[in-house]
Formats: structure tokens, sequence, C-alpha cells
């Protein structure tokens, strides 16, 4: 470890490739928090935008007329607007009537914090290119299947949760695949709400450091880095759920 | 069906914003305040709101222009250019388009020097600098995935009639691809014009921008709900036709 730091303390004053936060402890920590707080956004943001899509599918087969509207606008509007606008609405426009509690020394401080309001923002966002993710991939699945599931004697959830939606998951899976990648490169526009992700901290990194060419080309390869572990991952787990006879290969 | 449902989205856009202004205006002020202050800022936010659609403009223009170039490079025949295009393609892809702007804000020069002549690069064009980046990989995707959608019978076919091969690709493959591109190509242009309030973050002074001015103007809090509501509306009402016209594209080509 020793070693690495020296070696880069040398890059500094021979090259003038000054990467902090392999040699500095305090730079390093915070880089490594702002990456936490990048993949925590992401996680969170990608399980409430998944269940948003499955929820907002469903309520779109819904009997119910005005849930089906609500679905519908809901998905065309959030599909339509600027992610950041989007954000800013929330955080600074619904943030300010929303309830304040008192912290430790007495200040007012809003009951939803900038990070909560980040992911409920890019939750929304998300799920909205989820519901219509969800719905194609139930359209795909042929009604014979599950009118065959119902004849072999299963019940209509049954088969809806045996038959059906094991199929479409799959074949919505390389959507879905897209949709997450989007997410993760979404997560940058949390900064405009002052939320410490890894392009928050990299700023605040590059302006004491000074300098910035070199945690650019940093945070440019640690995103592309995680990006595309996450099209692997997703990859990989695609071929392993591939229905036989479909596709090629 | 479809389009049923499309009408009630505005609805529902207009009930979110007006519900949520209503509840945020305190008890004596009326929301007659609220509409009086949009109407007083509109020209302002709407100069912004030009920049907005300025900027996509230009670097749809230019993306496509170089995205085109550069899917012409993933189907090339060259192994060592087909390998540059795509790696150049998936970098351009992968990165977050916000790093992306940072990056050509903070590294192209804010001036250059040509035959003695000081010219300065404004802001706005550095940041369509850095929205064009990932307009271009975006369009060469869209442009690889095109070409190899024709069916390899249209090359053979071609090759048979004596067509050379950029012959074949510029009389027979890319017009047949420009069908198929079209709706692709116009879903990443609203989605463009969705990222072009990610310019107001490095400093630019376009419609976000604008209405953030406006409001710290103000300085009345009841405005953030119907300013920053007002704004998501402009927006999808540009973005929204754009919309329409695409899913209606697609189902004609999918017939």
């Amino acid at each position: 470890m020793d070693l690495i730091e020296s070696l880069f303390r040398e890059l500094n004053a021979s090259a003038g490739i000054n990467l902090t936060i392999v040699y500095d402890p305090f730079d390093r920590s915070r880089f490594w928090s702002g990456f936490l707080m990048t993949v925590y956004l992401a996680a969170a943001a990608l399980l409430a935008s998944l269940a948003l899509g499955v929820l907002g599918a469903a309520a779109q087969k819904s009997p119910i007329a005005p849930l089906r509207w609500l679905t519908d606008g809901y998905v065309a509007f959030f599909r339509n607007t600027p992610p950041l606008v989007q954000m800013y609405f929330f955080f600074f426009g619904l943030g300010s009537i929303t309830p304040t509690v008192p912290d430790d020394l007495g200040f007012p401080t809003p009951l939803i914090g900038n990070v909560a309001w980040a992911i409920v923002a890019l939750a929304l966002f998300a799920g909205a290119f989820n519901v219509e993710i969800f719905r194609s991939g139930l359209e795909a699945v042929p009604k014979g299947t599950a009118e065959a599931a119902t004849a072999l004697g299963l019940t209509r959830l049954q088969s809806f949760r045996l038959v059906v939606l094991p199929l479409a998951f799959r074949t919505c899976l390389p959507a879905l695949n897209n949709n997450l990648v989007n997410l993760v490169k979404t997560t940058t526009l949390a900064y405009a709400i002052g939320v410490p992700e890894m392009l928050y901290v990299s700023n605040q990194i590059w302006s004491d450091a000074l300098n910035v060419p070199e945690m650019m080309t940093m945070l440019l390869l640690v995103y592309i880095g995680l990006v595309s572990l996450l099209v692997w991952a997703m990859h990989r787990w695609e071929s392993a759920m591939r229905l036989p006879g479909f596709g090629e290969r | 069906m479809r389009r049923a449902a499309e009408g009630k989205a505005v609805c529902f856009a207009v009930l979110l914003v007006l519900a949520a202004s209503a509840w945020a205006q305190p008890a004596h002020s009326d929301i007659d305040g609220a509409l009086a202050a949009l109407v007083r800022w509109a020209p302002l936010i709407g100069e912004g709101f030009v920049l907005n659609v300025l900027i996509s403009v230009i670097a749809m223009t230019v993306g496509t222009v170089l995205g085109l170039l550069l899917g012409l490079g993933q189907v090339a025949r060259m192994r060592w250019l087909s390998r540059l295009s795509a790696a150049l393609t998936q970098f351009f892809r992968n990165a977050p388009w916000l790093v992306l702007l940072f990056y050509c804000i903070y590294v192209l020069p804010f001036r250059i020097t040509l035959v003695g002549t000081t010219l300065a690069i404004p802001n706005w064009v550095r940041a369509t600098v850095g929205l064009t980046l990932p307009v271009m990989a975006n369009v060469s995707e869209i442009v690889r995935g095109a070409v190899q959608s024709v069916p390899s019978g249209q090359w053979e076919g071609s090759a048979s009639l004596a067509l050379s091969r950029s012959q074949t690709l510029w009389l027979v493959i890319l017009p047949q691809c420009l069908k198929r591109m079209l709706p692709p190509w116009m879903n990443l242009y609203a989605i463009l014009l969705m990222s072009t309030p990610l310019a107001s973050i490095v400093g630019v002074e376009e419609a976000l921008t604008m209405t953030r001015n406006a409001l710290g103007a103000e300085r009345r809090s009841e405005l953030l709900i119907p300013f920053y509501g007002a704004l998501l509306v402009a927006f999808f009402l540009a973005c929204w036709p754009i919309a329409l016209l695409t899913r209606r594209l697609e189902a004609r080509a999918a017939v």
C-alpha cells in the first residue's frame, strides 16, 4: 500500500499527474464515500423503480378506469419531462411544503432530506420506463399459454405467478437492463441538489487539489467501470435465464 | 386505446401542478398571485427555453453527422476501424451525460486564438459539444443496428448485380435503413431535449437557470411549485408530440 502511495506521489512530482485519491487518505475516504453513495442511490432507486414498474403494469390492467388513467398519465408525464427538472420540482418545490423537524441544534430541517428526494425522483423517473417495459413483456406472452396453464388446473393467480410472470420477465430483461444502466448514469443528477455522490465529491476534491483533468478522467473511468460491471452481470443473468428456442444461438 | 391515454396524460400533468400549487398557497394569498408572477417571468424563461432548443438542434445535427460516420465505421470491413469505432461508441454511451458535460466545460479551452484574433468560446457552445458526444455514440448504435437489421440477402443480391460494397451500402442498404432509423432517432432527440437542462448545472443560462433566477428574484417560497411545475409542463409539451409521432411511425413500420 505504501509502495503504491509513494508511486503516485512520485507520479505527481515527476509527471504532474496528481491523483490525490490514491495517496491522500482524506481524499481517498471522500471519494470512497461518494462511490458508496452512488451505489446506494442506484440500488435504492432501482428496487423502488422495479416495484413501481410491477405495480404500474398491474394497474394498467386493472378494471378500475381512473387507476388506469392515473398510471397512463404518470408514465407519459415522467417519460417526457427532463429528469433534472423533476428533481428540482421534488426537492425545491415539494420539499418546500413538507414538514420540518428540529435537528440536534434546534434548527428546522426537512423531514425528507435531499438523499431521500433524490431516490424518490430517480425511482419515479425510472419507474415510468419500467411500467412500459413490464407491460410489453406481459403482452408478449401468448394468451394461449395462460389458458393452457388454467386448463391444467392452475388458478388464475397461480397461472400468472408460475407461468406468465417468469416468461414475461425473461422477455423484458434486455430492455430492463438498458433502463437500469440509464438509472445508474442518472444518479449523477443528484449532484444538483447537493447529494454527496461521486460527481459531487469529485468536484470537492478537484476544487481543493486543483487536479481537474485527472479527477475528471478518473471519474469517467470509474463510471464506465461501474456501468460495464452492471452490463456484464446482467448479460450473465440474461443468458442464464435464456429460454430454449428463442433468439439466435 | 393508446391515443385516449395520451389525452389523459395532459389532464394528469395539469392536475398535478394545479393541485400542488393550490396546496402550497398560504390562506391569505390566492392562485392569481402565482399566475401573475408566472406571466411576468414567462418571457425571460421562454428566452432560456429557446437556448435549450438551439443547443439540442445543434447537438443533434452535429451528433448525427458524426454518429453516422462512427456507425459506418462500426460496420466497416477493416477490423481495426470497426474495433475502434465500437470502442468509442461504447465509451461515450456508457459515460453519464453530466460527467461528459463537466468534462467539456472544464477541459475545453474558454478561448482560442486563430491567426492573431482571439475568439471567446461561450459556455453554451462547450455544453453543446458535451451533449454532442453522447448523441454521436447513440446515433452510431442506431446506424449499426439498422444496417445489421437489413436481411443479408440484400447484400448478396446487390453483389450478384455487380455493385461494389460502397455502392451497395449507399444505394441499397442505407435508403432502407433510413426508415428504420427514424423512430429511434426521434426518440434520441426527445432524450437530448430533456437533457439540455443539465447545462444549467455548468452555468449555461437556459430555461432552468432562468427559472431559478426568477425564483431567486421573487423570494417567495409558494412560487417554487408553480414555477418548476410550469417548466415541467413546458418540456412535456415539447417532448410529448415527438413521442406520439415516434409511436405512430413505429406502429406503421411494424405492420
